[in-house]
Formats: structure tokens, C-alpha cells, sequence
């Protein structure tokens, strides 16, 4: 049954320093509600705690892609069809981009935020891992002050990351020409059907071949581990190599073992296990075959 | 908690209203301003019959709590070009060409499809499909509604011109 509606406190706040005031005030009692994709969901489905919240949908400085000489810069509140509608998104994240493309339909990719799919820290959240490929910081915000931080390593757990209970996230960024010029990115969603469903797995890899030779190589998967997982065993057991078949068959069975699924009502941890193995393959013999910018799967 | 003020400015009127900041948008719409044609399927995100625009951009209403759209400028099914007198291209091309049957889905369906052809007003059938993927119907099997949309957009085409 949905959630009965006195049990909740809604609040618009002026501005960011506004909404920092009152989340210092009580800490962890305020949550930011932006998009409402996913809050709101679990109202309808009398899942929601009761509690306080903070709408943060109309505070404007949280909104825009900005590019600077050394990173693209994203406010919390960038949905995903401002990622699509963005020129220099599609030249130099095209990951983001397709990401974006398959989260949900356009009425909610009109809706749900960058910040929302980060901070609601779901191991099958879509943009997880093209963030953690191109190597992405968030920034905390709080009265304390604000704060970079790696985005690979800030989820800890399931639904646990590092983020202090009265810090905002503010802004995303990701640093320019991502992989070097000549990078290959490589973005796989393999869901029950293309349109609408959630992912069984997601990957998003970006590598760069230098003489031959692996220069560059980070990825992130999806629906694999309690967080949105960074393959760094498969990076390291890679880098500096030549991508013949021996290496490419070792470095699978590193990224196999380095993932640890489940069986849940999506799929099996089986299936997912061997589509995680496939899907590395896939991308490193492409990556070996000498193809470079986006990969498209359509 | 009590209730807050909240205006609204729906198909051009302005309405304040004092409700549960929490409210859906869909709630609002449909019982304190009274514009019903917005409809409820899934209540989730899912299904597309509560889709309006707020400030132009396609939206689901069951998702928005009121406050967060405080200050905005919402077009309703009801608001849609044609819809108070005489119908507009888009509702005649559903009634011709079998776009809506039991009709639960259609006000979501017009208002995505009316999305759509904002920014789009030649789509091939595959971007209608993509365009109306957040619409579900559970009788036309979806062909007709995908006519519909290439019919509405052939005779806004010869209105323009
Ligand atoms: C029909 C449907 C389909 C969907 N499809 C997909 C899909 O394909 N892929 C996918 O990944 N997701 C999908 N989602 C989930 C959801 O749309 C995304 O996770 C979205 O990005 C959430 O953003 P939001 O702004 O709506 O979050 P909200 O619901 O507003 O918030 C989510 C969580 O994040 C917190 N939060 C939000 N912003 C901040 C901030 N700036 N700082 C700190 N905390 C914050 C909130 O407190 C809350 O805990 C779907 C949802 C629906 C309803
Ligand atoms: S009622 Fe809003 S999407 Fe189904
Ligand atoms: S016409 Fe009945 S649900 Fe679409």
C-alpha cells in the first residue's frame, strides 16, 4: 500500500546553503529528494521510511554540463536527456551518453539525475559504470565545506558509500578526452529486452593500445557485486601487455573471478558470470583488432 | 505535517492550491484542480497514462510530489492543441486510424506522442517507438497507436504547408 502521507515532511529549500543548514541541523534526518525516479517508487510502494525530505529539483545551481580545459563538469541535477542532448557529451563520454540512452524511457530519463543514480547506490544502476570507466570525481558538499572525492571506491557496500549523512552531492566531474586520443569505449547493457528493463549486466570498458601495447585500460560493471563493481584485477593483469590470445584468455578468467553475482528475480549468477566473461572478451578483441572511439551495439 | 500552498499555472490558468507538499502532481491535477483526463496505471513510473508536460518536458505525473513543481507551468491531456472545441490533428488521427480502444492509455499516449512531435515532427517508426517506449496499452498491440503517430504527423505536415 502506498505510503500514507503525514508520515512525510517535504521541504523546498532557497539554495544549496539552505539545504546544507538544514541537513547540519539533524544529520542523516533530511534526505535530498531530486528527480523523485526512485524515491517516489518506493512511496507508491509503502516501502518509503517515514522522514523528512529536502526537494532539490529547482535549485538551479545544480543544473548544467560545463567543459573546462581539463574536465567535463555535471551538476547533481543533470537527468539524462541533458547527457543526450549535449554535443560534447556524445564526442567524449559516448558511454554516459548511451547509458543514458537506455535508462529507463524518455519520461524518466527527462527526470532522473545523475546525482539520484548515484547516491541511490543500486548495484544495477546504469550510469555506475561508464562513471567509474572514465574515471569520474563527485563532489560532497557540506556547512564543513566541499569536498572531491574518487568516485571508484565511494561505494563500500550494498547501499553504503562515503558520503557523510548531511553532505549533498553537488557536482560530478570527469576529466577531458577520457582514455587518450585513440581510446576505444565499449558500452554493453544486457537486460530481458532493449527498451525499459533492468540491466542483468552492464559494462562499460575503455581501453587504448600504444604500439600494441595496453596503455590504458579501465572499466565498470553492473549487476555483479554489492556495488557497481571496477574491474581492477583485469586492469592490472593487462597494462603494459601485448593483446595476443593468451593474454586476452587470462585476463577473462581474471575479470571472471573478479566478479561476484547473484541469483536474484533478473537472472542467475551463472548467467551473469559468463555475460561479464563475454562482454570482457568482446571489448578486448575489439580493443585488439586495432578499433578505437565509440562501439555501437544497435 | 500540514498542508502548503502550491501554484500552479495548468493550460494557461493559474491555480493555488493547499495540499500535502508530498502530494503527486497526478493527485493534484485530478482532484483539486479537476482535470481527470490525466489518468493513473501503475503509479510507478512504468505505464505512461499520468504523462504530462511540466514547463514543456515530458513528465509523469505519479513521480512529481506537488511541491517540486511549484511555480511551473504544467500542460495537461485537456491543454493539448485542439483539445477543447475541436479536436486536433493528433486526436484525429488516434479516432481514424484505431489508435485508442478502451482508452485508459490514450491521454498518456497523446501526450508523449505530442512530445515526440515537438521535437521531432517527421519520426521514423523506430523513434516512435523509442518515443512512446513509457506508454503502455494492453489492447491495440501498440501498431495502430505507432499509424496514429505517422498519420497525426502527415497531417500536421499539410497544415503547415
Ligand atoms: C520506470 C523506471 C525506469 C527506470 N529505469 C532505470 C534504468 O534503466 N537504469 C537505471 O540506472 N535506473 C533506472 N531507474 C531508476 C531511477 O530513475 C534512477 O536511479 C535515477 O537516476 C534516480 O534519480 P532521481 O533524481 O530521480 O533520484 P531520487 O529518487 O530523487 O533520489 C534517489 C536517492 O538519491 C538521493 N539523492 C538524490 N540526489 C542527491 C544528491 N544530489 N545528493 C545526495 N543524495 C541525493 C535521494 O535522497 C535518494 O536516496 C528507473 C526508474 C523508473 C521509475
Ligand atoms: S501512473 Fe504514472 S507512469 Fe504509470
Ligand atoms: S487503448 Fe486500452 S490500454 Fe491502450
Amino acid at each position: 500500500m502506498r505510503g500514507y502521507l503525514p508520515d512525510y515532511e517535504l521541504r523546498a529549500p532557497a539554495s544549496v546553503d539552505e539545504a546544507l543548514e538544514t541537513m547540519a541541523q539533524a544529520p542523516g534526518q533530511w534526505r535530498p529528494l531530486a528527480g523523485g525516479t526512485d524515491v517516489m517508487v518506493e512511496l507508491a510502494a509503502g516501502k518509503l521510511p517515514p522522514g523528512k525530505f529536502l526537494s532539490i529539483w529547482q535549485l538551479p545551481e545544480l543544473r548544467g554540463i560545463t567543459l573546462d580545459d581539463d574536465h567535463a563538469i555535471l551538476g547533481a541535477l543533470t537527468t539524462y536527456s541533458d547527457v543526450r542532448d549535449h554535443a560534447g557529451m556524445a564526442a567524449e563520454y559516448p558511454m554516459l551518453v548511451q547509458a543514458a540512452r537506455e535508462s529507463g524511457a524518455i519520461a524518466i530519463q527527462n527526470r532522473g539525475t545523475l546525482g539520484g543514480n548515484i547516491v541511490n547506490a543500486s548495484p544495477a544502476a546504469d550510469s555506475p559504470p561508464a562513471l567509474l570507466a572514465y574515471g569520474a570525481q563527485i563532489e560532497l558538499a557540506s556547512v564543513r565545506g566541499r569536498r572531491w572525492v574518487d568516485y571508484r571506491g565511494f561505494h563500500t557496500g550494498y547501499k553504503q558509500m562515503g558520503r557523510q549523512p548531511d553532505e549533498l552531492l553537488t557536482r560530478i566531474r570527469m576529466p577531458r578526452t577520457p582514455g587518450g586520443a585513440g581510446a576505444l569505449h565499449d558500452y554493453r547493457k544486457v537486460g530481458t529486452r532493449k527498451a525499459q528493463a533492468i540491466s542483468k549486466v552492464c559494462l562499460a570498458a575503455l581501453g587504448r593500445l600504444d604500439d600494441g601495447k595496453v596503455a590504458y585500460l579501465r572499466a565498470g560493471v553492473g549487476s555483479v557485486a554489492p556495488v557497481p563493481l571496477d574491474l581492477v584485477k583485469t586492469e592490472a593483469a593487462l597494462l603494459g601487455k601485448t593483446l595476443d590470445a593468451a593474454t586476452i584468455d587470462a585476463a577473462v578468467a581474471v575479470a571472471e573471478a573478479e566478479v561476484t553475482p547473484i541469483d536474484d528475480i533478473r537472472s542467475t549468477a551463472r548467467y551473469r558470470a559468463v555475460v561479464s566473461r563475454n562482454l570482457v572478451r568482446d571489448f578486448l578483441t575489439a580493443l585488439a583488432a586495432g578499433e578505437t572511439g565509440a562501439r555501437v551495439h544497435d | 505535517m500540514s498542508h502548503v500552498n502550491v501554484t500552479l499555472t495548468v493550460n494557461g490558468t493559474e491555480h493555488t492550491v493547499s495540499v500535502h507538499p508530498m502530494a503527486r502532481l497526478l493527485d493534484v491535477l485530478r482532484t483539486e484542480v479537476g482535470l481527470t483526463g490525466t489518468k493513473e496505471g501503475c503509479g510507478e513510473g512504468e505505464c505512461g497514462a499520468c504523462s504530462v508536460f511540466i514547463d514543456g518536458v515530458l513528465t509523469n505525473a505519479c513521480l512529481v510530489p506537488v511541491l517540486s513543481a511549484s511555480g511551473t507551468t504544467i500542460q495537461t491531456v485537456e491543454g493539448l492543441e485542439g483539445a477543447a472545441e475541436t479536436l486536433g490533428p493528433l486526436q484525429q488521427a488516434f479516432i481514424e486510424t484505431g489508435g485508442a480502444q478502451c482508452g485508459i492509455c490514450t491521454p498518456g499516449m497523446l501526450v508523449a506522442a505530442a512530445s515526440l512531435l515537438r521535437r521531432n515532427p517527421d519520426p521514423s517508426d523506430a523513434q516512435i517507438r523509442e518515443g512512446l517506449a513509457g506508454n503502455l496499452c494492453r489492447c491495440t498491440g501498440y501498431t495502430r497507436i505507432v499509424e496514429s503517430v505517422v498519420d497525426a504527423a502527415r497531417r500536421m505536415k499539410e497544415a503547415r504547408s
